[in-house]
């Protein structure tokens, strides 16, 4: 009775009820979602933009003013410098840490699952609770460092790690790789587990050394990962607020604003609500651009592979 | 022979004495941060302002630090119990709709369905960042701001990417027979969902909840500018309030007890399902 046609009638009639919209009602609550709380907003910004829009009171259109104001706008350039000046450093910073960790828990021993797991625990409590956490820590004279700092006898005085921007620049850096080495780590980790242990090997009886393995055989094999890790630490920084914000409220002398920490102060600090959006569209430019690096920077570690 | 012998086993040994050396300060620099925080925070009031040297209580084990994080806000309960809505709510929300999307991506034809799936993907693309002044404008004209349902919703919206793309991937990967074969019993659409396929795609969901989770409850910038009234505020935009200090201030116990509020459901949620928060970061990685 149930022969094979039966069950290629069934199919036949599966396939026929699922052509057409009907599959469309289990992605709708997510389309709608986006569509409400991501692509109106996305929208809405743009449109925002071409205008000058108070708190309260009604909006003005201007037209591109608020793009040509930007041009001008002594304090925006400054925020895209230090955007730009943090990302570098704070992006070499954990790579330098992040991957001899990398190598360090690559190979199965005792302890090595502990030591990931230890390395990695910073990564899953929020960037706010690291940035309280080490602003006590670095403070003068309630926090950790300093003081130890003095009862070792390494300095006279208790240095203000907060007080001047190289010295609050550095704290922050040392909290951002003590919070991101450990995600940076594991990305590393999985390209270098994707490496076939043979090659390695056969190096290894050609008499590559140690680090002739690495420079040429490990780092080429590891292209794609690395430009992940990367695009993800870029992308990460330029977006960096919440240490700023916590840690130093935007630094000495103001040099701490980072490009989302001046729209937000420009949108909620000011109200030009107007002037924000512009400002968010251009930081979305630069997120897109980034976004399309990473797509052709991977795409080109997949012809060699 | 037997000394070659003896020579390999002794450089063996020197071997993992210094590798576990450095184990053991990898361990310290990492955990070192966590354990003063947490260990002062059980420091006498009277301690509070002083330096953690040595970190943990020298006048008894006390409560003071806790108690004063109590006085800001409307209590340390009320805020953990806001975060704790918050966070479960998009654990929730985010499951239910990646779950309901990622069967009918995997499953089913209809038409644009490329165009959707990648309209999704590419809100990772845009950074939340740029879009918070509308989102602000739009809740209040649908009467959400300063709510924390308003705030899960633009949470559950932000995870959806990630999720549905887990969630697709996941019921790509249950045999297409397993289906066939309910379907023939006469299971279909929501119950074949429900009774066949949900179990089988448990890690997955295991996988986007964790993420869920840890991400609404750490947020900070939506949070700061979505809610407006104390009440309202979720954990991190407390912590605003402690750090800023009253009269110049600032109360440094406080300031170590909301630390341990803060990391310790962190640091449980992550030891106990750390399976599936792995497998989530790989999926992102080798993709």
């Amino acid at each position: 009775m149930a022969g094979p046609g039966a069950i290629g009638a069934v199919r036949r009639r599966t396939r026929r009820r699922r052509a057409g919209w009907h599959g469309f009602l289990y992605i709708a609550p997510a389309m709608a979602l986006v569509i409400v709380f991501f692509v109106v907003p996305v929208l809405f910004t743009g449109w925002m933009s071409l205008h000058n829009w108070p708190l309260l009171g009604n909006s003005r259109w201007i037209g591109f003013s608020n793009y040509t104001r930007m041009l001008s706008d002594i304090r925006f350039m400054a925020a895209l410098r230090f955007t730009a000046y943090y990302t570098v450093i704070v992006t070499i910073a954990i790579f330098a840490v992040a991957f001899p960790l990398a190598l360090y828990v690559e190979k199965q021993r005792p302890f090595v699952g502990f030591y990931r797991t230890i390395i990695f625990l910073p990564v899953v409590v929020g960037l706010a609770t690291a940035s309280l956490l080490w602003v006590w820590l670095s403070n003068v004279d309630s926090g950790f460092f300093s003081p130890a700092a003095q009862a070792l006898g390494l300095v006279d005085k208790k240095p203000n790690l907060l007080a001047d921007f190289d010295m609050a620049f550095a704290t922050i850096v040392v909290m951002v790789v003590w919070k991101i080495a450990g995600f940076t780590m594991i990305i590393l980790l999985t390209g270098l587990q994707a490496i076939p242990s043979e090659l390695t090997e056969a190096a290894r009886i050609d008499g590559a050394r140690r680090w002739q393995r690495f420079r040429f055989l490990t780092l080429p094999l590891m292209r794609r990962t690395i430009a992940l890790a990367l695009i993800i630490s870029v992308t990460g920084s330029v977006l960096a607020f919440d240490q700023f914000y916590i840690m130093t409220s935007g630094g000495p002398q103001n040099r701490m604003i980072s490009v989302v920490y001046y729209i937000f102060n420009q949108s909620f600090v000011s109200f030009n609500l107007g002037y924000g959006a512009a400002l968010s569209i251009v930081l979305l430019v630069i997120l897109v651009l980034i976004s399309i690096v990473q797509l052709w920077l991977l795409r080109v570690g997949e012809d060699r592979p | 022979m037997s000394s070659a012998k003896e020579r390999r086993a002794r450089r063996k040994l020197w071997g993992g004495i210094s590798y576990h050396s450095v184990g053991i300060i990898i361990v310290i620099v990492f955990f070192a941060p966590f354990a003063i925080a947490l260990l002062s925070s059980f420091r006498h009031g009277t301690e509070a302002s002083l330096p953690p040297l040595p970190p943990w209580p020298t006048t008894g084990f006390s409560l003071d630090a806790y108690r004063s994080l109590d006085g800001f806000g409307a209590g340390v309960v009320q805020h953990t119990l806001n975060s704790l809505f918050v966070s479960v709510a998009t654990v929730i929300l985010t499951v239910m709709v990646s779950l309901l999307a990622g069967y009918g991506f995997s499953r089913y034809q209809f038409p644009f369905k490329n165009v959707f799936f990648i309209l999704i993907i590419a809100t990772l693309m845009i950074p939340f960042q740029s879009i918070l002044t509308p989102l602000f404008i739009m809740l209040a004209k649908l009467g959400l701001n300063n709510s924390l349902i308003g705030l899960t919703l633009v949470y559950v919206t932000l995870q959806l990417p990630f999720s549905v793309f887990m969630m697709r991937n996941a019921f790509d990967a249950v045999p297409k027979e397993i289906e066939e074969a309910a379907r023939i019993d006469g299971a279909r659409d929501l119950k074949l969902l429900f009774r066949v396929l949900l179990p089988l795609v448990l890690p997955g969901v295991a996988t986007v909840a964790i993420f869920a989770f840890l991400n609404a409850w750490n947020e900070f910038l939506a949070a700061l500018i979505l809610l407006s009234s104390s009440d309202k505020f979720t954990l991190p935009v407390l912590m605003i309030a402690v750090r800023t200090g009253r009269l110049g201030a600032v109360n440094w116990g406080a300031v170590q007890a909301g630390i341990a509020v803060m990391t310790i459901p962190c640091v449980i949620v992550f030891l106990l399902l750390q399976r599936y928060y792995m497998r989530g970061l790989m999926a992102g990685a080798v993709k």
